[in-house]
């Protein structure tokens, strides 16, 4: 008998108990579509997770000041007043280097007119919107003359626009009041939302750094200084020339602790990646849990059907099948049984997804390669669970058989 | 005349616990090609055992077999089967026509394992039911036909790979008088016009009567193997 007509044969013998086909699918098909929604859930927050960090900057290199111990009390980082602009401009010049840009951080009032509001101040450089890919919503930039004169210009994060000047007014060329300096709002920012630690990135006013240095917190160090890498690749270099180049700077002689630390954040997205495969791994093991249960059930109802066709099996060895044409047939049988169900459980785990994702709001992606798999091993399944009773039936005595009651 | 099945000295013993049965003693026979033999005998005479070691559904415990000039003993399963599917034709007390199938289905069942291919399947399937007047059923299932047309459907499936013996086991056993007459007239018919060779097995002399040579089973042995010279039709 050739495959099609084999195919069909097993097709016909299980519309025939179209109930208790269905039943028995019900395991891989619940299975299966376990599988793809959880993947589909998995793969979509792992990957929204890295999209998150890629959107934190290029390629990005922080550098921060390190512990430093006085009296025999260790501060933490961020504790030494080291860092300058200084070296920031030395780090420039380090080949691998895109750009560089000095962090310093202050919470202040904001006051335009009649409003006020609480916000974070960040000096930067020009380069800064480079290094974090951060684009202009109106306006510009200030540039490296403004930061050269200590100008007085701000650019505005939206939810400052929205706080300072809630009228809908265009907040550019307005005043906003910092500390009592007047500043002059040049640019808005586009709109970041909240960063992957739940802050909310648009509450900023950006500023020269020199203005912030001189007119606002009267300090000659930074907070931090943003490096971009000119490339993936670059980024373990740059780290290494950056700390020989600072500790250099530093006079820092081993076995004396570095004064900063100079951090990547693809620690952060290896992290990810890492729980993201964690996560795979387990969902792999739940499929396999899922789809050995639904096996079962199928070797469990192929035993039934191979006792309850005995005297079919009897007969059918009376008129010349071969105990391998018996095999082939309840193979056949229980393959298509299976993989019938996994591709219902691909439809489910689909609609499913759908249904998550409209629901829940849920970034969701269906990995192909999982549908192909599911599928794939459903049919594994199949061959597995449904060989030891095909074999059975193979090896049935066709007296006994055809006798069977 | 040729032999179609040649059995010497064939012995079958099943073990039971300690003990054994002895289902064929000793028994010598020949069967030649376009003979009407009937197989008769109480239950447990051997004459069931018989037919089965004849159909190569069982094999004996010792003793030689040729079928159609074949040794037997040397064929593995494969061969066996291959046989049953083109040389033997069986026919079944309980019909054994497979459920929720069609007539035409069920009679194309043995050219199917037979390896014929799908158009001849059915020009054959439809030419043997036709033969044995069950033409007009192919669409039914067995379960929307009669007994003697079951049997009929059966009979139409025992001819289509033109086997050079039939083996029918109690074929009327299930059937009431008048449809039993029916089918040994059938059988009859095949054996005269077609020179189908069968050999069948029933304890109903008026059954048995229908065949032109009568072999007596007992107790695993051939009690007596006489010509039928008043046959009934």
């Amino acid at each position: 008998m050739n495959l099609l007509a084999t195919i069909r044969l097993a097709f016909n013998a299980l519309v025939r108990n179209k109930a208790r086909s269905l039943l028995t699918m019900l395991g891989i098909v619940i299975g299966v579509a376990a599988v793809i929604i959880t993947v589909a859930i998995g793969v979509g927050a792992r990957v929204s997770v890295q999209q998150r960090i890629a959107s934190l900057g290029a390629n990005l290199i922080i550098v921060q000041p390190g512990s430093v111990t006085q009296g025999g009390v260790r501060t933490g980082f961020g504790g030494a007043s080291t860092l300058t602009p200084q070296d920031g401009m030395a780090i420039a010049q380090l080949p691998g280097v895109a750009a560089v840009s000095p962090i310093v951080n202050m919470r202040t009032q904001a006051v335009a007119g009649g409003n006020n509001w609480q916000t974070l101040i960040t000096g930067v450089a020009p380069t800064y919107t480079y290094i974090k890919s951060w684009s202009l919503a109106s306006g510009r930039f200030f540039s490296q003359s403004e930061v050269n004169s200590i100008a007085k210009v701000a650019v505005l994060g939206q939810t400052d626009v929205h706080e300072l000047f809630p009228n809908g007014a265009s907040p550019i060329g307005q005043t906003v009041n910092i500390k009592g300096s007047p500043f002059t709002v040049i640019g808005t920012l586009a709109a970041r939302g909240q960063s992957g630690m739940g802050q909310d990135q648009d509450d900023v006013i950006l500023i020269p750094y020199t203005s912030e240095m001189q007119r606002l917190t009267g300090l000659k160090t930074v907070n931090l200084l943003m490096i971009s890498a000119a490339g993936a690749s670059q980024i373990i270099p740059v780290q290494n020339e950056v700390t020989a180049l600072l500790a250099a700077r530093h006079r820092i002689v081993a076995p004396q602790p570095y004064d900063f630390q100079v951090r990547n954040l693809q620690a952060f997205a290896q992290a990810a990646s890492s729980t993201g495969a964690v996560m795979e791994f387990l969902l792999a093991g739940v499929a396999a849990v899922s789809l050995l249960v639904g096996g079962i059930g199928i070797m469990n109802i192929m035993l039934v059907s191979v006792t309850e066709r005995t005297r079919e099996i009897g007969l059918r060895m009376a008129v010349g099948a071969r105990a391998r044409d018996i095999l082939r047939q309840f193979l056949t049988e229980s393959i298509v049984l299976s993989t019938l169900g996994g591709l219902l459980g691909v439809m489910v785990g689909i609609l499913g997804t759908v249904f998550v994702a409209l629901s829940a709001h849920w970034p969701t992606i269906i990995p192909p390669q999982w549908v192909l798999a599911a599928v794939g091993f459903s049919g594994m399944v199949g061959i597995f669970f449904g060989y030891y009773p095909a074999q059975k039936a193979a090896h049935l005595n066709p007296i006994d058989a055809l006798r069977f009651e | 005349m040729s032999n179609v099945v040649d059995v010497q000295r064939l012995r079958k013993v099943y073990p039971m616990d300690a003990d054994e049965v002895i289902a064929l003693a000793a028994v010598d026979l020949t069967i030649e090609s376009g003979e009407f033999i009937a197989v008769m005998g109480p239950s447990g005479s051997g004459k069931s055992t018989f037919m089965q070691i004849v159909g190569m559904l069982d094999r004996p415990t010792s003793g030689d077999y040729h079928f159609e000039g074949r040794d037997v003993a040397s064929l593995r399963d494969d061969e066996r089967a291959a046989i049953r599917s083109r040389r033997l034709g069986f026919v079944f007390q309980s019909y054994n026509l497979l459920s929720r199938t069609s007539a035409l289905e069920n009679v194309e069942l043995p050219m199917v394992y037979a390896g014929v291919p799908e158009h001849e399947r059915r020009r054959v399937a439809l030419e043997m039911m036709s033969i044995v007047g069950v033409e007009q059923l192919a669409r039914h299932g067995s379960n929307q036909m009669s007994g003697g047309q079951q049997q009929r459907v059966a009979i139409a499936r025992a001819l289509v790979n033109n086997p050079g013996l039939i083996l029918a086991d109690e074929p009327t056993g299930a059937l009431d008088t008048k449809t039993s007459l029916d089918v040994m007239r059938l059988f009859t018919e095949l054996n005269q016009e077609r020179g189908i060779t069968i050999m069948l097995v029933t304890h109903e002399a008026d059954i048995a009567a229908f065949a032109r040579r009568i072999v007596t089973f007992r107790d695993g042995h051939i009690l007596s193997d006489v010509a039928n010279e008043e046959r009934a039709a």
